[in-house]
């Protein structure tokens, strides 16, 4: 796992999971239809990579589907960022 | 003009479809809610037609927020009546214009008092109250910090908001403490949680959170409306019980449960606070006063639970009794204080059988499954009321056990019941 995965990983397992919560979290399990996330405390996600990657991530893209995982997150951050290095 | 008709038959085909399979998909995925039609008072013995056609039966009530059995008490229906007699039916205006009457303010002086607060601004509902105090209070150099189980009306309110929103894991102190410290650099910080949690029964830990709020200067926001009339040694709410009372900042509560459950809410707390909500809330800017006859009724509520405890003593007494009676028959309870007892099944289909077989039975429950509570903690939400006798809690626990029997889920631990039917 690189280190954009690990870190988001991370992020999520110590925000979302409440003590006693053994559930196993990797880079595909599902967040928000899984129930890990829900859409009113993913804001907090959300601007956790906007500060973290000194990126904006535009509201229109930051949709429950767009984070329902690890790995789709971490896409859309490599994304966001490569869009403005090649700007 | 028979081209304009055959375009618009077109575009309502369209859109009829679309919300038939919408529909279809509730249906198919168990998640299609439908209503019983309950042919009398609300009480805690009801006669309800289900499903609809069906001969009502007579059935105990263990669902409603009639938590001191006030929604049909005769001296609250006779001060009603009074009240539609003495100031009409309906005042045609909202406050502001001409849909203030005496005793509105009356009511608002009366909950401030009962409340231990400064003011208090009445609202159509406390949905409305959630819906308008934030954007009214708050800016983009604010932030709210919600329990992540607070009630839907107030992330809808949030949402309403330009300040900051922020989550705290549920209950969850230190968490709680990691998000005041990372706002430390916003004007305003609320916390913001219930009094008691409506699907969990729990109540919110507020003196340690008004300890927090005044180590980081920050506001408390409590929504009180399953504990108004009868938490706390004098039914004052959450506050009272967690030894807080008058600490509070904000305040929303209803009218439309324990305090005789027809409708209406408030903001109550500090003064210049609520008169911002009076200035800019915008569910009481743009809707109609609370109708003189539910006024009227209320201030009869509030005179009965100032004048004894006895409804909401009872109510503890029943409280204590059901959890008891659950817990010695094997059902799998949250623990808690509160009149809201949740049996957990788990499994969503589980919850929906056992709630059907039970009003077979005569008992009238309803299963919650996700999204109205996470994937996974299916259960039925049991509700005491100060109208139970020990006959109707003897009655039900006799059908918890038959239908508990049925299902096999009697003394089995979650893992038990989630290896059978599933999560």
């Amino acid at each position: 796992m690189d280190e954009l995965r690990r870190v988001i990983l991370d992020y999520v397992v110590k925000e979302y999971l409440e003590e006693g919560d053994d559930r196993e979290v990797v880079v595909d399990t599902p967040l928000i239809t899984g129930g890990i996330v829900d859409s009113f405390s993913m804001v907090s996600l959300k601007r956790f990579l906007e500060k973290k990657y000194t990126i904006q991530i535009p509201d229109a893209e930051a949709t429950p589907t767009a984070f329902d995982s690890v790995e789709r997150i971490a896409s859309l951050v490599e994304r966001i960022r490569g869009a403005r290095a090649g700007a | 003009m028979a081209d304009a008709v055959e375009v618009e038959q077109g575009c309502l085909a369209r859109v009829r479809q679309h919300f038939r399979q919408e529909l279809d998909g509730l249906r198919n995925a168990g998640l299609f809610k439908e209503e019983r039609f309950i042919h009398a008072p609300q009480a805690a013995d009801i006669e309800v037609e289900f499903p609809a056609g069906a001969t009502p039966r007579q059935v105990i009530n263990l669902c409603a927020n009639n938590y001191l059995g006030l929604s049909s008490h005769p001296e609250v229906v006779a001060a009603a009546h009074a009240g539609l007699e003495a100031r009409g039916y309906g005042m045609s205006s909202v406050r502001f214009i001409c849909g203030t009457q005496d005793i509105h303010r009356e009511l608002e002086q009366r909950l401030t008092a009962f409340l231990g607060t400064e003011d208090t601004l009445l609202f159509p509902s406390c949905m409305d109250a959630n819906a308008g105090v934030f954007e009214a209070l708050l800016g983009e150099q604010d932030v709210m910090i919600a329990d992540r189980l607070v009630h839907a009306s107030i992330v809808d309110g949030m949402r309403l908001s330009k300040a900051m929103q922020d989550t705290f894991k549920h209950s969850d102190m230190a968490h709680l403490e990691e998000k005041l410290q990372e706002h430390q650099d916003k004007r305003f910080r609320l916390i913001i949680t219930d009094g008691v949690f409506s699907m969990d029964g729990d109540l919110a830990r507020l003196d340690d959170i008004v300890a927090l709020a005044e180590r980081y200067g920050a506001m408390v926001f409590v929504d009180d409306s399953h504990a108004t009339g009868f938490i706390g040694k004098t039914g004052r709410g959450t506050h009272e019980q967690k030894g807080v009372f008058g600490k509070i900042d904000i305040i929303t509560t209803t009218l439309g449960k324990a305090l005789g459950g027809a409708s209406g809410g408030c903001v109550s707390g500090r003064a210049e606070l609520v008169e911002m909500c009076r200035q800019r809330a915008r569910p009481y800017l743009f809707s109609n006063s609370v109708p003189p006859v539910i006024v009227a009724g209320a201030l009869k509520v509030l005179e009965l639970i100032s004048r004894t405890t006895e409804r909401r003593d009872a109510l503890e007494e029943n409280t204590r009794c059901w959890r008891r009676l659950l817990t010695e028959a094997g059902f799998d309870i949250k623990a808690g204080e509160s009149p809201i007892v949740p049996v957990m099944l788990y499994h969503a289909k589980l919850a929906q059988d056992v709630a059907r077989d039970l009003f077979a039975e005569g008992i009238y429950v309803v299963g919650f499954f996700f999204p109205v509570v996470p994937k996974g903690q299916a259960r039925i939400r049991t509700q005491l009321s100060a109208a139970h006798q020990k006959a109707h809690l003897d009655r039900a626990i006799e059908a918890f056990v038959k239908v508990g029997r049925k299902h096999d889920i009697l003394n089995k631990s979650k893992k038990a019941i989630t290896e059978r039917y599933g999560l």
